[in-house]
């Protein structure tokens, strides 16, 4: 027991979201294998992979909004209203995707920009602001599209369709905008700000840093990616969907694999790269339990599991900070009986 | 005397600067007033500084020295007064404009982000860059000069800062200061966080940064370091400057005179005959003879501690020495059952009691007054009252009724300063802060009284208050065991001294020993201490 707790101490929480997938792969492979079907076999792979992408996105502004210290619960909305923008705009027209997909983009930054500044500038903290713009982006919706809406061109079609070998374009481009997002987080002054903002904000504000700017960075980033996500779905699905973004449940979702990665929710502390990996075990968790046609209560019953489990051990693993000193039988080898040596003259 | 250093302050001293024909000082604070709300809290301050000086900053909690400081460094505006730099007058409105000014400060919380490295804490705002990208190379190269310019070599600039001691965070805080080619730095209370030989270290980074002509603004409470290290004592009380001189026309009655206003007092009250019924057990000297013990240990340990064995009387006050880490915090939270002994046995007034919660402890009659009382002794936007019943409530609610009565009793016992018992613990003076948390350990009227660190950070007046109280519950009868890094005040308030090292009892030493031997003992520098009375 005790062996092992000091194992997982020396890990870092992005080395145990690893071990957890390295784990769910495992597990994954052996159950899957058990009725007869290959885990590893090229299209199930493919599948796993399609299925980080939309999710990858979408968590990867969830994670700079976290550690800048705010929260986006307005993410599945704007990926809604981008498949809708996109699939409207281009309808069906293959030289309407790059309007298409610059105005998608731009009304995501908008709202990500007002999010930044409702959070920054009127001091509202993210879990309201954002659910308050949540539900002023679903009234719209609800309002003005009672189902799909436009199409999207064949070409622009293709994007969610292909691949290199198993791995989907669409993951390539997640995987491109994770790397572009940790060189923001660890090589840029934005990025060591938005820690800093996250971490403690008076030490950051003392340190002459303009506390408003890494928060609304971030905003409008979460919410440009969640627009990449809308863009996704809409190539996908070949039209714009007023719910598919709220019926993904992205918001909690991706809060939740930023939380698996090992990020703090209070901000400050944790990597692009364990965000990546809790969306990794999201999407093994759901493919193994499609393919074995487990019933969907069980699946959000075992997503609920992970999640608190891997967060009550980066809980515990934060409040065992100091080494002990002594090992339970310590007292053996120095004599307890004996008082203290008094040194009195 | 025992100190070293001391030749050093005599050796560089700021009379130097002082007598030579009035050079332009570095900074010079003419009639500096400010007042929060209407209340004045700084008025007509003056001060100079010159290269290359230490000038110490003394007063009692409230006094105006932390506000002195902030207008100084650009946190608060003053209402009116001149700030002159090099001769030129200055006006910060920002931390910033400060610190492009040459002036940095260093203030009493923690100003660091945990989980960052040293370099990237040192650099928050001001990473150097090559392109648009952060040049972690040069920033590291840069911290490790600058640390290494301080005398350190033993802290990484990429470990993270959690990873550290409390003394080397408060280096890496001082580096951050320095690393704005600070040609002023100023620190408020630099050392309450350390102990012995961290305080040290602290000596010898502010001797370095004089030598280089830095000018120096040092607050703190301990009249030691101030003659230690200071060429010159501005004292202020009320928010005015009382006296202003070299330090060496000063002495520590004097100093605390000026400070209280009032003439000098015995620091450390006499011990109180006892009161309580059952005192038959002492001889009429207050000596127990053959009191049953309140509070027995017997080779008790954990993670931290091991091969504990002591014990407590009634009407006793026992000091807990030691140095930082040294387990004297871990030993109160052990007894208490915060962060329990996993072996040996303890015994509370003869009854076997091994405590694994602190609802435990509390239900042993227990008190433990913890030494960060913003974090783990107050609710601080809570009111005084909620504050002072927060215990009674929670462990024994059905006694409640009774205490809420007594309260305002023991506030005015107290001589707690506040509005009224609405009031929010938060705007409270450090020390009202703390008699309000020895408030509501009294509720449960405690038979063991665990004190760690009961006067960091308030005013002699507080201090003083503190220390009778601890005389008048040591008279009825009660047990206390008080862990402190003030040496005086160990000496000066037990009735015996447990000197830990290393999670273990090094040793004990009667009333009245000397520093040097308590030092001695908790450093382990010689067993048998040589000049231990």
């Amino acid at each position: 027991m005790k062996q092992r707790g000091s194992f997982i101490e020396r890990l870092s929480s992005t080395q145990i979201v690893y071990l957890v997938a390295l784990l769910t792969l495992i597990v994954g492979a052996v159950l899957v294998g058990s009725i007869g079907r290959n885990f590893f076999s090229q299209g199930n792979i493919s599948s796993i992979l399609t299925g980080t992408s939309v999710l990858g996105f979408i968590a990867i502004g969830q994670t700079l909004v976290i550690l800048a210290g705010s929260l986006d619960l307005s993410v599945p909305y704007v990926t809604s209203l981008a498949s809708l923008v996109a699939a409207g705009v281009m309808a069906n027209n293959p030289g309407n995707v790059l309007p298409g997909v610059v105005l998608t983009l731009g009304a995501a930054a908008v709202i990500g920009l007002a999010n930044g500044l409702i959070v920054a500038r009127l001091n509202v903290h993210g879990f309201i602001a954002t659910l308050g713009m949540g539900l002023i982006i679903s009234g719209f919706l609800a309002t003005n599209f009672k189902g799909s809406f436009g199409q999207t061109p064949l070409s622009f079609r293709l994007i969610g369709a292909t691949g290199l070998g198993p791995v989907p374009i669409s993951t390539i481009i997640m995987l491109a905008c994770a790397g572009l997002a940790m060189l923001l987080l660890h090589r840029t002054r934005m990025g060591h700000h938005l820690y800093a903002v996250g971490g403690d904000i008076s030490v950051a504000r003392t340190s002459g840093i303009r506390v408003d700017l890494p928060v609304i960075t971030a905003h409008v980033i979460c919410s440009l990616l969640a627009g990449m996500a809308g863009l996704l779905l809409a190539s996908r699905l070949g039209v714009g969907s007023p719910t598919v973004g709220s019926q993904g449940g992205y918001d909690l979702l991706s809060i939740a694999a930023v939380v698996l990665g090992g990020t703090l929710l209070a901000g400050g502390k944790g990597t692009i790269t364990g965000t990546l990996g809790g969306v990794l075990i999201f999407a093994m968790l759901d493919n193994i339990m499609s393919v074995m046609q487990i019933n969907p209560f069980l699946k959000d019953v075992v997503r609920g599991v992970v999640i608190v489990v891997a967060v009550a051990v980066y809980a515990r693993r934060r409040t065992v900070t100091r080494p002990e000193r002594f090992s339970a039988k310590a007292s053996a080898e120095s004599p307890a009986a004996e008082p203290a040596r008094a040194e009195r003259p | 005397m025992e100190n070293p250093e001391l030749n050093g302050t005599a050796s560089i001293p700021g009379g130097l600067t002082q007598g030579s024909a009035a050079p332009t000082p570095l900074l010079e604070v003419r009639g500096l007033t400010k007042s929060f709300f209407g209340i004045p809290v700084l008025e007509d301050a003056h001060l100079t500084l010159h290269r290359g000086q230490v000038h110490g900053l003394v007063g009692e909690n409230g006094a105006g020295k932390s506000t002195l400081m902030k207008v100084l460094a650009g946190v608060y505006q003053p209402d009116a007064g001149t700030v002159l730099l090099d001769g030129r007058e200055v006006r910060f409105s920002h931390p910033t404009k400060a610190h492009e000014a040459g002036l940095s400060s260093v203030f009493q919380e923690f100003n660091l982000l945990p989980d960052r490295t040293v370099a990237e804490n040192i650099y928050l705002g001001r990473e150097p860059r090559r392109g648009v990208l952060v040049n972690k190379s040069l920033m590291n190269g840069k911290t490790a000069e600058l640390l290494q310019s301080l005398g350190i070599t033993a802290i990484r600039p990429t470990a993270q800062v959690r990873s550290l001691t409390v003394a080397e965070q408060q280096v890496v805080e001082i580096a951050k200061a320095v690393s704005y080619d600070a040609r002023i730095v100023s620190m408020d209370e630099p050392t309450a966080a350390l102990a012995g030989a961290e305080v040290e270290l602290l000596y010898q980074i502010v001797s370095r940064l004089r030598d280089r002509g830095t000018g120096i603004l040092y607050v703190s409470h301990r009249l030691r370091e101030l003659f230690d290290l200071c060429d010159v004592i501005t004292v202020l009380k009320d928010g005015r400057v009382v006296s202003t001189g070299p330090a060496s026309e000063l002495d520590d009655a004097r100093l605390v005179r000026l400070m209280v206003g009032r003439p000098i007092w015995a620091f450390f009250p006499d011990k109180l005959p006892r009161t309580d019924s059952d005192a038959e057990g002492t001889n009429a000297e207050g000596a127990v003879v053959s009191a049953k013990p309140i509070l027995e240990l017997q080779g008790a340990g954990n993670g931290q501690l091991d091969g504990i064995s002591f014990s407590v009387q009634p009407g006793e006050i026992v000091g807990l020495a030691g140095l930082q880490g040294s387990g004297r915090t871990e030993l109160l939270h052990a007894i208490f059952g915060a962060a329990p002994f996993n072996r040996g046995t303890m015994k509370v007034e003869g009854r076997e009691v091994l405590p694994k919660t602190p609802r435990e402890g509390v239900r042993a009659r227990m008190a433990l007054i913890t030494e960060d009382r913003k974090a783990e002794g107050l609710s601080l936007n809570q009111s005084i009252l909620n504050n002072a019943l927060t215990v009674i409530r929670s462990v024994f609610p059905r006694r409640t009724g009774a205490v809420q009565t007594e309260i305002p009793g023991v506030f005015s016992s107290l001589e707690v300063v506040a509005r009224d018992l609405d009031q929010e613990v938060q705007y409270l003076s450090g020390g009202n802060q703390q008699k309000v948390v020895l408030a509501k350990w009294l509720a449960i009227r405690p038979r063991l009284v665990l004190l760690d660190e009961p006067t960091r950070g308030i005013d002699v007046g507080a201090k003083v208050a503190v220390y009778r109280l601890m005389r008048t519950l040591a008279a009825e009868g009660k047990a206390i065991l008080m862990a402190s890094s003030e040496l005086p005040e160990v000496i000066g308030m037990s009735d015996r001294i447990l000197v830990m090292r290393d999670g273990r009892l090094a040793g004990e030493l009667p009333a009245g020993t000397s520093e040097e031997a308590v030092l001695q003992l908790g450093t382990g520098a010689r067993t048998a201490p040589g000049g231990g009375t």
